[in-house]
């Protein structure tokens, strides 16, 4: 056995292209290779667009030499003629895990909040000090995998943590040694929002957090790189090395991830290579607008099994729509002039990326594009394009050879050389045996036609135009048929068998059911045609069109901002009018333009709103939709996460909202921690972007929290080491981050009147998002709403907000706000609360549903919010129970879920009333909006009608319709033999202020 | 001015002390009369000028005042109650009212024993009836609920019990009512901590599950033929079941687990509810045939999925009403104890959504006490049957107008306070000078 080893070992060692000229050898005579092979008569393409007729490709020593159609070959040359054949640049995978395994999730018993590792960053999960290269390990199996579907070079790099370390770009050259197939051992650099599986250091927890701290990050290695750190960090040196690389980012499933990361690199000047989700079709205009390169994987989802109707019924609209949209990703961004390379990376077989690729072709995908983002593309983006992805002069002799047109089905993939090593994939010299025949059989005529690839044929036999069971075997130049002569179904068969010789025609023997030995004959009457011409005509598949978003209740076409007219309505103002019957309001630019009697406008569509309620929109302080995150939990202060970076456009939700009246909401983060995140504050522009949504200019805010939240009382008994785990400890948190920016801003402002001089000799402060974020509080430019409960921590946090000379602007939720309301009155804080919620823990247990009134009677402004994406579509309920928990008037119930928050916001100025030049955010009810019988009809944000009940209707019928195509089309997929999945339910996640 | 003295006594017991709970009111011993409310008789007729008389607690007139003869000296008490609104006590099914004080504290959680199929847990003796949530359900009208323990297969036995009362011996109006059984799902959450996608795919094992359920039935059946030794509790616990006295409560929403739940209320001889129901209306027409009422899931919760109507929690109850199944109200969900108190205006939202406000009325009234078995003594006011009944300003299934002035049980004149009111009072003064 062992002989054995040594012996192959030596085979391997002989066929090495390259010898490596400074080692000593010891077995046997240096042999050194200086001769070329000359490839002729093929057609060549150097490159996806420059193509070559009946050219020559000549190669020596791994490299291409040349490839032109009057190369002269070179004697010491071994020519192979590759007449009728094709030559291509073989693949490169820029996106790769090749040969690197992942390291496995570590378990831990608690958590962890602070780095393991010392002398690097404070965080774990920035690892850019670790290098693919010290991990790789040529894995053979999947190298031939990877080889026989037209690979040659992959990108690979450990696939864990955020910043993940370099990249190798390696040959998949399964003859060669490291030492020539890797060919550069730091390629790019690679990042991602997903933590590293080797460290269960808990910060960040969320998105938000990853995108902070990789801002972070990049100011702390600018800090760094200019000599301003007195301690060492390998990690930091690392980065600031691998910046000259290409930054490859993966973006992940999540279809917007593509968009915050390349707004992270925007702010950094950083250009990503974007591995993004394969959905890009979706929202392609914002795609577009990124003008970053792509790395697109092709994953297409396969057909649910839907043929159960209840099972059926579980699965989405989107689920199915994507099914069907999906293959046209790739044509869609090439009709868009966006640039992109192919990876496999989300492929479990290779072979599954070439029928999918083959399949994006079919949705319109031009094969030189395809062909190009696997060659040409990813080479420039790693820098390469002089050695790979192209048969120019000097690049590696990495080439496929082929039997006809690259993506066709019928075509065969001969051979794959990679730096000029042979990988045999299919047998060049076998014969093309395709073709029609007349087989005569014992006196018997029948039509024979064999057909699909060269390689492993199939076969067809017709005695007229009756089909008969048959099967075809092609090995090793001999030919077995087998074929049931009876069409009765006994199962006696003819077996035929023959050498596949020069002649087109196949003669041989074989043996009758019966078994007689007989002589046939089989005369080709036509040669094979590939089908793909045939079928050029062929209708391409149906594919349903993208809404906004692409789900149930998306938009095929966007609303537009209109001009309205409402006609005599009961009009709640909010303002000094009060309450106006029959009441016109004209609607103009997005604005309120008028408010009247008897108004006329010629261009206005006008709506009948007699014996109707037009209010202003709802709005919702405390709100948690429309959002990929909500807590960043791992530490006990993140005010440097925003959830402005992570607003989920496509939350069905917002729509729901919309249904309830709803037209602005604050988005909070959570409560997982004294210090939270910044708020994003949007209107529900449903179908818009993210930042469609985000309301220009918005006063910015800041969650904190209190209370059994933030001292972890109720996240299980291992969660006990992080501080505070007391009401004692929270109000230090606040004290020392407060007194920490403080300093901070002050250490600034010193750094800042320094002269330049005096600057140069000097460190330069640390840039601290957090300590910015917090600092702007002090300054009176952010303002605070903080989760509470029982009035000892609101009383508290007043008090060292006067420490610090500042106000809170608003306690949220507040549920004790009746037990201090004169002090809150004094410091000039508002309450946004529950209307009744209580007895859901113990600091709720005072909870009374009389808290709103009794803090509106004493001068607080008051709102009532929802916390809940179920309440928030029914505000005006919960408004209205504070008429029958401490008799509030109507009007000041209604402006508890309008004007005051609005003002709570610090959004008063553009919403929350009817008032002429205000933002006409208007909602028609068909009743008196407080009470439990009112519906709203309709929903307008600056003018645009984003919900309509009416509309509302129809689209379910439509949603019905289409739902009902694709799960017919599901089904005959399914009849078609292609592979289903089990229905899945999409469980919609729903975010509370103690969601992790 | 016996009277003041007595209610100036009760405000300053309320005041001295906070943490105590509403004493619940003596036997009714004087006769009284309610005249000239609207009276929703909760049978879906409507009287607007209205004489209900009760003693003894129990109704001994209910008549219309433009048309009968009345004798005020034969009442003790008269309430004149012109403009306003008499009701009967709200019921709430399915309830855990009284089972967990706080929901975060784990020793206030009596809702849940572990064990797969055990009938004979039974939540009447558990049930608190000095909870501060309970007392909480009075001032909305809530007046009576069935208290259901949760969890497992076969969860328990419930009982129905009225919301004033010292113990819960005192409470109960129908011991041992139900027994209740959370179906299979056909469909399961992946296992996510195996690497398995997290959402929810059909559930292999359905069958089996449904076996397990059948098989216990099957085997309760056979000991009870037999000379039941060694005693079993939990087979012992479904006889009220296989005899026909109890009801099965069969908590489930999907289509196809309902039509199998009914499939399996046939071939075992059982009669049953559904409980939740969020597909109920699929099947509509079944129900009504083979009169299975259909306790439907709380208005206030989201839409089933994405593509789901926007208002389909809304409309649930018209949908199923429509059809002609006999329908009350499922409070159960996240925070469901505190939300009790808001089951008028699920009611409401319903009307909004499809029933007439006399239907949605009966969904907390006649229809549930139907549902619960109660009805000879409850869910309508008409002659014979308990006094448990309200008197609200306005309409009682809007929030604007959903206030109390008086309610009864059993003929028994209830506090409307609670902790809540309580400190509402003390910090309204405090604050307000109100």
């Amino acid at each position: 056995m062992r002989v054995k080893l040594l012996s192959l070992c030596m085979l391997w060692l002989s066929f090495s292209v390259f010898s490596q000229e400074y080692f000593p050898k010891n077995d046997g005579v240096k042999t050194s290779k200086n001769s070329y092979t000359a490839f002729t008569n093929a057609k060549i393409y150097v490159t996806p667009t420059e193509v070559l007729e009946n050219a020559t490709l000549l190669i020596q020593k791994g490299k291409v030499i040349a490839a032109g159609t009057s190369i002269e070959v070179p004697d010491n040359s071994i020519t192979i003629n590759l007449e009728g054949k094709y030559i291509y640049p073989s693949f490169i995978d820029i996106y790769s895990e090749f040969g690197v395994e992942k390291p496995k999730r570590q378990r831990s018993s608690g958590p962890q909040y602070d780095a393991s590792r010392k002398g690097y960053y404070w965080n774990d999960h920035i690892i850019p000090d670790q290098d693919a290269v010290n991990k790789f390990k040529f894995d053979t199996n999947k190298a031939k995998e990877l080889v026989e579907n037209g690979f040659g070079v992959v990108n690979t790099h450990i696939a864990d943590g955020i910043v993940r370390g370099s990249g190798v770009l390696v040959a998949l050259n399964s003859e060669a040694n490291n030492s020539e197939r890797i060919l550069e051992q730091k390629s790019s650099q690679f990042l991602s929002f997903d933590k590293s599986a080797a460290s269960n250091q808990s910060y960040p927890t969320s998105l938000m957090g990853a995108m902070a701290l990789l801002r972070q990050l990049y100011h702390d290695a600018d800090w760094y790189a200019k000599g301003n750190a007195d301690n060492k960090d390998m990690a930091i040196e690392a980065l600031i090395k691998n910046q000259e690389l290409p930054q490859i980012f993966d973006a992940g499933n999540n279809k917007l991830n593509a968009l915050r990361a390349n707004k992270i690199g925007n702010e950094f000047d950083i250009k990503y290579i974007i591995k993004g989700s394969g959905y890009e079709y979706e929202r392609i205009d914002e795609i577009k607008n990124l003008n970053s390169p792509l790395i697109i994987p092709l994953n297409f989802p396969n057909a649910y099994d839907v043929t159960d109707p209840y099972q059926a019924s579980k699965v989405s609209l989107s689920d199915m729509r994507q099914w069907n949209q999906a293959p046209t990703n790739l044509s869609v961004l090439s009709s868009n002039n966006i640039s992109f390379a192919l990876t496999t990376a989300e492929n479990k077989k290779v072979s599954e990326f070439k029928s999918n690729l083959m399949k994006a072709i079919e949705y319109g995908l031009a094969p030189e594009i395809a062909l190009a983002a696997l060659t040409e593309v990813p080479a420039k983006l790693l820098g390469k394009s002089d050695e790979m992805g192209s048969l120019k002069n000097g690049t590696h002799a990495n080439f496929l050879i082929t039997s006809g047109p690259l993506f066709e089905k019928s075509t065969t993939l001969y051979e794959n050389w990679v730096q000029g090593q042979k990988h045999i994939i299919n047998n060049m010299n076998i014969k093309d045996i395709r073709g029609d025949y007349n087989l005569k059989v014992n006196g018997t005529e029948y039509n024979l036609s064999i057909k699909g690839k060269i390689e492993s044929p199939s076969i067809e036999i017709k005695k007229d135009t009756l089909k008969i069971a048959s099967k075809l075997e092609y090995n090793n130049g001999w030919v077995n048929v087998f074929f049931a002569p009876e069409t009765d179904g006994s199962k006696t068969y003819t077996r035929l068998t023959t050498k596949v010789t020069k002649s087109d025609n196949l003669n041989g023997s074989g043996v009758l059911a019966n078994g007689t030995s007989v002589n046939w004959y089989a005369t080709k009457t036509s040669d094979f045609e590939s089908k793909k011409k045939q079928d050029k005509n062929e209708v391409q598949p149906k594919v349903f069109p993208v809404s906004f978003p692409n789900k149930a209740y998306g938009f095929k076409n966007t609303p537009q901002q209109e001009t309205i007219l409402f006609k005599n309505a009961t009009v709640w103002t909010n303002e000094n009018e009060g309450v106006l019957k029959n009441t016109d309001v004209l609607v103009k630019n997005g604005k309120i333009a008028e408010i009247g009697t008897s108004l006329s406008s010629n261009e206005a569509r006008v709506i009948d709103a007699t014996g109707k309620h037009l209010t202003t929109g709802i709005i919702d302080e405390h709100s948690h939709i429309a959002a990929d995150a909500i807590n960043e939990a791992g530490h006990n202060s993140s005010a440097e996460v925003n959830i402005g970076d992570v607003v989920n456009p496509d939350d069905i939700n917002i729509y729901r909202n919309l249904s309830g009246g709803v037209t602005t909401i604050q988005i909070l983060h959570g409560s997982a921690n004294p210090i939270g995140g910044r708020s994003a504050l949007i209107k529900l522009k449903w179908g818009g972007s993210a930042e469609d949504m985000l309301i220009d200019n918005a006063p910015k805010f800041i969650k904190f929290a209190l209370g059994e939240n933030v001292k972890q009382s109720n996240w299980g008994t291992t969660q006990t080491i992080r501080f505070p785990q007391t009401r004692m400890g929270v109000e230090q948190v606040f004290t020392d981050y407060f007194q920490r920016a403080k300093e901070y801003k002050e250490s600034w402002n010193n750094y800042n009147q320094l002269s330049r001089r005096a600057k140069a000799n000097s460190k330069a402060p640390r840039y601290d998002i957090e300590m910015e974020t917090i600092a702007e509080i002090i300054n009176k430019e952010r303002f605070i709403s903080c989760h509470s409960y029982v009035q000892s921590e609101i009383n508290m946090l007043m008090k060292v907000a006067d420490n610090f000379n500042f106000n809170v602007n608003t306690f949220t939720h507040i549920l004790e706000g009746y037990k201090v309301a004169d002090k809150m009155v004094e410091h000039g804080v508002g309450g946004s609360t529950f209307s009744d919620w209580w007895a859901y823990k113990y600091e709720v247990k005072d909870a009374i549903p009389y808290n709103a009134a009794i803090m509106h009677d004493a001068g607080v402004t008051v709102a009532i919010n929802s916390d809940d994406a179920e309440m928030s579509r029914r505000l005006n309920q919960e408004a209205a129970k504070t008429i029958k928990y401490g008799g509030v008037s109507e009007e000041d119930a209604w402006k508890f879920v309008t004007l005051n928050p609005a003002k709570l916001l610090h959004l008063d100025d553009r919403i929350g009333s009817i008032k002429k030049g205000k933002d006409a955010d208007l909602v028609l009810w068909s009743d008196h909006p407080l009470s439990i019988y009112a519906i709203a009809e309709k929903t307008m944000i600056e003018g645009t009608v984003y919900y309509d009940y009416e509309t509302m209707q129809e689209m379910q019928n439509s949603i019905n319709t289409e739902r009902n195509e694709l799960i017919n089309m599901m089904i005959a997929a399914k009849n078609n033999g292609m592979k289903t999945q089990a229905p899945v339910k999409k469980e919609e996640k729903h975010f509370h202020c103690d969601s992790l | 001015m016996k009277k003041t003295i007595l209610n100036i006594a009760a405000c300053v017991f309320a005041i001295t002390s906070i943490m105590a709970q509403q004493t619940p009111a003596p036997k009714q011993s004087k006769s009284i009369l309610i005249m000239n409310a609207t009276a929703h008789l909760g049978n879906g007729e409507v009287i607007e000028n209205s004489l209900i008389g009760f003693k003894d607690g129990k109704l001994s007139l209910v008549a219309d005042a433009t048309t009968s003869k009345l004798d005020q000296q034969a009442y003790d008490e008269i309430i004149e109650a012109a403009g306003k609104h008499v009701y009967p006590g709200f019921i709430a099914c399915n309830a855990t009212l009284g089972l967990v004080e706080i929901d975060a504290v784990r020793a206030t959680d009596d809702e849940d024993e572990i064990g797969g199929m055990i009938p004979n847990i039974r939540s009447l003796i558990a049930y608190n009836a000095e909870s501060q949530i309970v007392e909480s359900m009075r001032p909305n009208g809530v007046l009576m609920a069935q208290i259901t323990p949760r969890g497992g297969r076969i969860s328990g036995t419930s009982s129905v019990v009225q919301l004033d009362a010292w113990n819960w011996e005192d409470a109960a109006i129908k011991v041992d009512d139900a027994i209740h059984l959370n179906w299979p799902n056909s469909f399961t959450r992946g296992r996510w901590w195996l690497g398995e996608d997290p959402g929810m795919k059909p559930n292999k094992k359905y069958p089996e599950d449904l076996d397990d359920v059948v098989s216990f039935i099957n085997e309760a059946k056979a000991y009870l033929k037999g000379d039941q030794t060694p005693r079993n509790l939990p087979y012992e616990a479904l006889s009220g079941l296989i005899d026909g006295t109890q009801k099965l409560y069969i908590h489930v929403d999907g289509e196809k687990e309902i039509l199998d739940a009914i499939n399996f209320s046939q071939e075992n001889n059982i009669k049953i509810v559904i409980v939740g129901g969020r597909e109920s209306y699929k099947v509509a027409d079944m129900l009504a045939e083979n009169n299975i009422p259909v306790l439907v899931g709380r208005p206030h919760s989201l839409p089933a999925g994405e593509d789901t109507n926007v208002k389909q929690p809304y409309k649930l109850a018209a949908l199923l009403t429509e059809k002609g199944v006999l329908v009350s109200i499922d409070p159960s969900g996240s925070m469901e104890r505190m939300n009790t108190r808001n089951l008028p205006f699920y009611a409401g939202t319903f009307a909004a959504y499809g029933l007439n406000k006399e239907q949605a009325i009966a969904l907390l009234t006649l229809n549930a006490a139907k549902i619960l078995g109660i009805d000879d003594l409850a869910g309508s006011l008409e002659i014979g049957k308990d006094a448990t009944l309200f008197i609200s300003e306005g309409d009682a299934l809007d929030m604007r107008t959903n206030k109390l002035s008086k309610a009864f049980i059993q003929g028994r004149d209830i506090s409307l306070e609670s902790h809540q009111t309580e400190l509402y009072h003390r910090y309204n003064s405090k604050i307000n000078g109100k």
